[in-house]
């Protein structure tokens, strides 16, 4: 029933929107990573102990990787919906015979490609900082492309819901960043003070930086199934949540 | 006659907000007919077209295109309508090539380069196909919108306004297109402003305003119903009262007397048969005239009575 023809088209399409701007899909995040290391990796992490046997700026970079990650997946799908609302192009897609299943493989496959473009590029780019190696590789792909599939989808909700530029960056600014920077990037959990170290666990993104990390170094702050399963059920619940956007139609079809 | 391809019943459009954009709209389209949506600015023809194409969503009403309920089957009908929108709405950044196959592509079709050359071919955009398509004028981008409609061979096509912003000479092109259409047996619904187009294009014309399609006919029936022939006579001397031999006709003393003013027929050319008569009758009473000026009123003037018509007071 699902048309594989449609969904080629969308995530062949997707993807060159990406490759596009190749330079700067691949220097903002060359950029942003070497800043980090500079400056937590080199200047502070000198003087930091080692986190659960992992040298500081090693252990930094799953929470590197995540930040970066959760930026661009979320300001990339949001906006690649949300561009063709606004300039009137949605309405090849919504004329198409093409129904939710199409077009989500198709942006979502495209978003997960994109992460392990975007992933291998802040790897190799850590790798002049700092000596690393990842204990679970594929295990970190697999993540990696999980939580580039939730947050697409997410990115998704936001851009459709967005009904000008400023809602557009609002979630991520408000949301995103603040809690990636409290959900362990720079830091484990258990560094924090009581009761803060509790309160911590309320912030979903300390489960997906610590997931991470357990696939590069085997041991992290929460239970690594505990990880995936967080990640599945917020990919399960966007995936819920754009079914019915476009059962109703809502702020896609007038 | 030949099998309808899109029959709306009862389409009904109302906006959050609560305008009636279509009220209770019946049409039947047949196969291979080219007709044509006039209304002014505002009356729902981009709105009806929507709701075809799902673009919009129906209040009330049902809609069937080849056979397939739109509101259930839309996937099988909607793989067989090409839709060119008002507005020049394409990803700028993207080469017209690219653009082009990737709505084949999107319609579920498998790659066909040589028909993609085809289309483009036809649209002179051959020799632009791989530029980016904010690099094209306003008319080329209008064809690229077309040549992306075409790409997936649809069965029926909406063209919204084709000829907005494009000048007379490519105008002409795009008749040549639709008549291309026409031969390979597509059926086109288009909008327009330009009352000339339906008139040298159509087979049916449908009129819409405030929603409601008011009338629906084929092109010469409505102009046999509705044309008229306005012909004025310069009279060589001033007369007060008409003679008897033209009290038959539908005729008026205007301008003091030194006019006559016919006005009548019905479109098919009995309105110049009598002006014809009219003149043998004044030369039979010995009234002399000066100049004979006859206009035959085309579709917009009709459309513009049936408006004025329609008109509140
Ligand atoms: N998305 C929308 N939300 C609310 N009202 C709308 C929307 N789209 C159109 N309308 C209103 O519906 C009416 C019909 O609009 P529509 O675009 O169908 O007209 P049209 O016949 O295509 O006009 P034009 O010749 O100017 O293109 C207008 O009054 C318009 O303001
Ligand atoms: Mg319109």
């Amino acid at each position: 029933m699902i048309s594989w023809r449609s969904t080629w088209s969308i995530y062949t399409r997707e993807l060159m929107r990406f490759l596009r701007t190749a330079f700067q899909s691949v220097l903002a995040p060359v950029l942003t990573t070497s800043l980090y290391f500079i400056v937590f990796g080199a200047a502070i992490g000198g003087r930091m102990p080692d986190l659960g046997g992992v040298d500081y700026g090693a252990f930094i970079i799953p929470g590197l990787l995540m930040l970066t990650l959760l930026g661009e997946t979320t300001s990339n799908s949001s906006f690649g919906i949300y561009m063709p609302r606004f300039t009137g192009t949605i309405y090849e897609l919504l004329s198409a015979p093409v129904g939710v299943a199409e077009t989500l493989i198709g942006f979502v496959g495209a978003a997960m490609t994109k992460s392990l473009i975007l992933a291998a590029i802040i790897l190799v780019t850590a790798r002049l900082f700092v000596d690393y190696s990842i204990a679970h590789p594929l295990l970190a792909m697999l993540y990696i492309m999980l939580v580039a599939a939730a947050f697409s989808l997410f990115g998704f909700i936001l851009g459709i819901w967005a009904d000008n530029f400023e809602k557009l960056g609002i979630i991520p600014m408000l949301f995103l960043t603040p809690l990636t920077f409290l959900g362990g990037t720079f830091y484990s959990i258990d560094m924090l003070p009581k009761p803060w170290d509790t309160i911590a666990l309320a912030n979903p993104i300390v489960y997906l930086v610590s997931g991470l990390r357990w696939t590069f170094y085997g041991s992290s702050d929460v239970n690594i199934w505990v990880s995936f399963g967080i990640t599945l059920a917020f990919l399960a619940a966007c995936t819920a949540v754009i079914a019915y956007i476009f059962k109703t139609g809502w702020r896609l079809r007038a | 006659m030949n099998e309808p391809i899109l029959e709306l019943e009862g389409l009904t459009k109302v906006y959050p907000g609560g305008l009636k954009a279509l009220d209770s709209v019946d049409l039947t389209i047949r196969k291979g007919e080219i007709f044509a949506l006039l209304g002014p600015n505002g009356a729902g023809k981009t709105t009806l077209i929507g709701a075809v194409c799902g673009l919009v969503r129906p209040t009330s009403g049902t809609m069937h295109a080849f056979g397939h309920d739109l509101s259930t089957d839309w996937r099988k009908a909607r793989a067989r309508i090409g839709l060119v929108p008002q507005e020049l709405s394409t990803d700028m950044f993207e080469p017209v090539h690219r653009a082009v196959s990737y709505s084949r592509g999107l319609f579920g079709l498998a790659p066909d380069p040589k028909r993609i050359e085809e289309i483009l071919r036809s649209l002179s955009l051959w020799d632009k196909k791989d530029e980016r398509i904010m690099a094209l004028s306003g008319g080329m981008k209008r064809r690229v919108l077309i040549a992306k409609a075409l790409a997936h061979e649809p069965d029926l096509l909406f063209l919204d306004e084709p000829t907005a912003g494009v000048d007379v000479e490519l105008r002409k092109g795009m008749w040549a297109i639709i008549d291309e259409m026409r031969e390979r047996g597509v059926t086109v619904i288009l909008t327009t402003h330009y009352i000339e187009e339906a008139e040298e294009m159509a087979d049916r014309v449908g009129i819409i305003r405030q929603g409601k399609l008011i009338m629906v006919d084929e092109k010469d029936a409505m102009m046999a119903r509705l044309g008229r022939t306005e012909a004025h006579i310069s009279l060589a001397n001033p007369i007060t009262a008409l003679p008897a031999s033209l009290s038959q006709y539908p005729v008026e003393i205007e301008e003091g007397g030194t006019s006559l003013c016919y006005r009548g027929g019905d479109g098919t050319g009995r309105g110049k048969a009598e002006v014809a008569d009219i003149t043998k009758a004044l030369l039979a009473e010995g009234i002399d005239y000066t100049g004979i000026d006859v206009r035959e009123s085309s579709l917009e003037d009709i459309f513009v009575s049936l408006l004025g018509e329609e008109e509140p007071a």
